[in-house]
């Protein structure tokens, strides 16, 4: 199916989704005069659940959806394996329009493809961990034996091994979510959606699971689309994030680019909170030669600490954590900026006009 | 014209007769007139209850009361089995016939029920699934379940008959609408999360239904049987107006008679027969967590033997090994 390998794996065209019964007609108005979201729910009693949603994930990525509830994260993730219908526009998997599947192939796509995991961890209370880690395959006719095989790997790679014969309500919400995790990729699907699958747990927990779920991502490079309304767990966890309000994706880039540029006041009260020490590397806070030393003369390198473009906040208060020196940023031997002590601090605070005019 | 002329508009009801009564009777001489049509179908199921009756009857007491007795024990535990024994011995015990006219009763309720859920569980799943149904289904329960039995009584004798089929015919319209609404309600009672996750995996309609709705609606389902039965077993004694044999006939012949003696022999037959059945049914009802996760066959006189019968294998397999290893 997916044979150029730099054709998006997941691709949402201009999703729109609007709930109510006159969906269709609030649609036409939508597109025709430009409708906004109060007019539709005043004049035609629709909700626009997603609106104009475009956006594409590439093979292995790890693409965060961060919004806070209400903002139709989980309705959009929805559309991806067409739990929900799109009210316009199509979600395009491996060059195939999901949308105009027949039901027998659009299951097998489910059953085969993609492997999802649910806020309320969803398990079946009637069956075992095993019969549920298992299910896609069941549904699906592969015989006994594969299943008991794929279940222990399934089971094991989440570390619940001894546990397969127990029924959800005998573990822990923490193992019920490893359950689900195992549900998911037991199938080896090459897509998985997760659905604020920690939400609901305990930090602890939470931040163990975050670990486990990037291990198992890392090793089996799984295209993950990952909803969550924790900022935190996004820029953790993801490679690129979009961030949604009211059904519109606000801004989707790197968390780099998320955190350091956000494109309107509600991103920036999102990310004011955020620490930068991670995201924010040398390259970005560093001034050129030339205007530093237009202000404070020539430079005598020599003994001055060296940084690498690439490295982070944490990583340059270590280098210069000795010295009242600024750091030198070499790239490949060649010196392509300075970070003063100010840029740094003011880098910490998330300020980078130092590098501004620099970068980019 | 008269009627015109009397018209009264603060009365109208009075003056206007739409003749329902006589169309309801043109209804009962259609029965009789297509009464040969339905006597296949009627030897059918004749043939059912008498076979359920006489296999009933053919096994001696002692021997059914130990019968039931494991039934109670494997489906609600040795409590309810000793519950189950003591009053089927007094019922035994309440007067030389008893037994029989209890055997009696228990196959028409068997068969009643067994109609029953072949009947009211597909239209409880339609119900369940979809609400127009429900909507157009509530009207029609809700008419069975109050309609007089006398009213439709007659069209039934009418058609089939007097004699044990139209007694269950009669029951069933009595006792099935429970069984329609909890299963109905028992299938939207399912988390929807669920089902949803196992949409998500791939499985079809059906496959939700069998493996997921059906299993987690079961306890509500089997709510719905007992009272099926419930209902089934308070309509004997109006069943017995058409003849049909057991505890309800006899207290409608010791109404008769003004024999109270002989009557609260029946009516307590009755009231101990309900008692074991409910019992029995309520323990089937129990959900999985509430029996501790342990299969059906785990449990009980079954699970009991199996666990003789793998101890007794594998001390076979023991000593077959010590054998081996004692000669070389």
């Amino acid at each position: 199916m997916s044979s150029n390998p730099d054709e998006p794996v997941i691709e949402c065209r201009s999703l729109w989704k609007v709930f109510g019964a006159k969906a269709e007609e609030a649609m036409q108005a939508i597109q025709n005069e430009g409708l906004g979201k109060l007019e539709v729910r005043d004049r035609f009693n629709c909700v626009v659940g997603v609106q104009d949603a475009s956006f594409s994930i590439a093979e292995g990525e790890i693409f965060c959806i961060m919004g806070l509830s209400g903002s139709g994260k989980s309705t959009l993730i929805r559309h991806v394996n067409r739990l929900i219908e799109p009210t316009a526009g199509e979600i395009v998997i491996a060059g195939e329009d999901i949308n105009k599947l027949p039901a027998r192939a659009l299951r097998q796509l489910r059953a085969e493809k993609i492997g999802m995991v649910f806020q309320n961890m969803a398990l079946m209370p009637h069956r075992t961990v095993r019969d549920n880690v298992v299910f896609s395959l069941e549904v699906r006719g592969v015989d006994e034996a594969t299943r008991n095989h794929v279940a222990s790997r399934a089971i094991d790679a989440v570390d619940l091994n001894g546990w397969d014969t127990k029924y959800p309500d005998e573990l822990s919400g923490g193992m019920q979510q490893r359950v689900g995790l195992a549900r998911a990729i037991a199938a080896d699907p090459s897509i998985l959606l997760m659905d604020e699958p920690f939400s609901a747990l305990d930090p602890l927990i939470r931040r163990q699971l975050q670990d486990k779920f990037m291990a198992l991502s890392a090793e089996m490079n799984k295209t993950t689309l990952f909803i969550t309304h924790d900022l935190d767990e996004a820029i953790r966890i993801g490679d690129r994030i979009a961030i949604m309000k009211d059904g519109i994706l606000v801004q989707v880039g790197t968390p780099e680019e998320i955190v350091t540029a956000p494109v309107d006041d509600y991103v920036a009260d999102f990310v004011a909170g955020i620490s930068k020490l991670d995201l924010i590397s040398a390259g970005k806070i560093m001034e050129p030669v030339q205007s530093f030393e237009s202000r404070n003369g020539p430079i005598d390198p020599s003994g001055w600490p060296i940084a690498h473009p690439d490295e982070n906040l944490n990583q340059l208060v270590d280098i210069s954590i000795d010295t009242n020196h600024p750091i030198i940023v070499t790239d490949q031997g060649r010196t392509v900026g300075i970070v003063t002590k100010q840029a740094l601090l003011r880098g910490i605070q998330g300020r980078v006009d130092a590098g501004e005019m620099t970068h980019g | 014209m008269a009627e015109k002329e009397n018209f009264d508009l603060l009365d109208p009801f009075s003056t206007i007769d739409l003749d329902v009564a006589s169309y309801a009777d043109g209804v009962k001489s259609w029965a009789i007139g297509n009464r040969e049509y339905v006597q296949p179908i009627k030897a059918f199921f004749n043939e059912l209850i008498v076979g359920i009756e006489s296999g009933l009857h053919a096994v001696p007491p002692v021997i059914m009361l130990v019968l039931l007795g494991l039934i109670a024990w494997q489906a609600a535990g040795r409590r309810v089995a000793v519950l189950v024994v003591v009053s089927m011995t007094v019922l035994g015990l309440l007067a030389p016939n008893a037994w029989g006219l209890a055997m009696t009763t228990l196959a028409i309720v068997i068969s009643a029920v067994i109609l029953c859920v072949l009947i009211g569980l597909p239209l409880g799943i339609l119900a369940g699934k979809s609400n127009g149904f429900e909507t157009s289904m509530r009207p029609v329960l809700d008419t069975m379940q109050t309609i007089p039995a006398f009213v439709y009584l007659v069209p039934v004798v009418m058609l089939i008959g007097i004699g044990n089929v139209s007694g269950v015919i009669v029951t069933i319209v009595f006792a099935l609408p429970p069984l329609v609404r909890l299963t109905s309600l028992g299938i939207r009672g399912v988390n929807p999360s669920v089902v949803e996750a196992a949409t998500a995996f791939g499985a079809s309609p059906r496959q939700i239904l069998w493996k997921v709705e059906l299993p987690l609606a079961t306890p509500t389902i089997l709510a719905g049987v007992n009272q099926t039965i419930m209902l089934s077993l308070s309509m004997v004694v109006i069943a017995s107006m058409i003849s049909v044999k057991g505890f309800g006939n006899e207290v409608l012949r010791a109404m008769g008679r003004l024999d109270a003696g002989k009557a609260l022999v029946g009516g307590l037959g009755i009231v101990i027969l309900a008692i074991v059945l409910d019992r029995i049914t309520q323990g089937l009802g129990k959900s999985g967590r509430e029996r501790g996760h342990r299969h059906w066959w785990q449990g009980g006189p079954i699970g009991v033997s199996l666990r003789l019968i793998k101890r007794a294998t594998s001390k076979a397999t023991k000593l077959d090994l010590t054998e081996e290893r004692t000669t070389p």
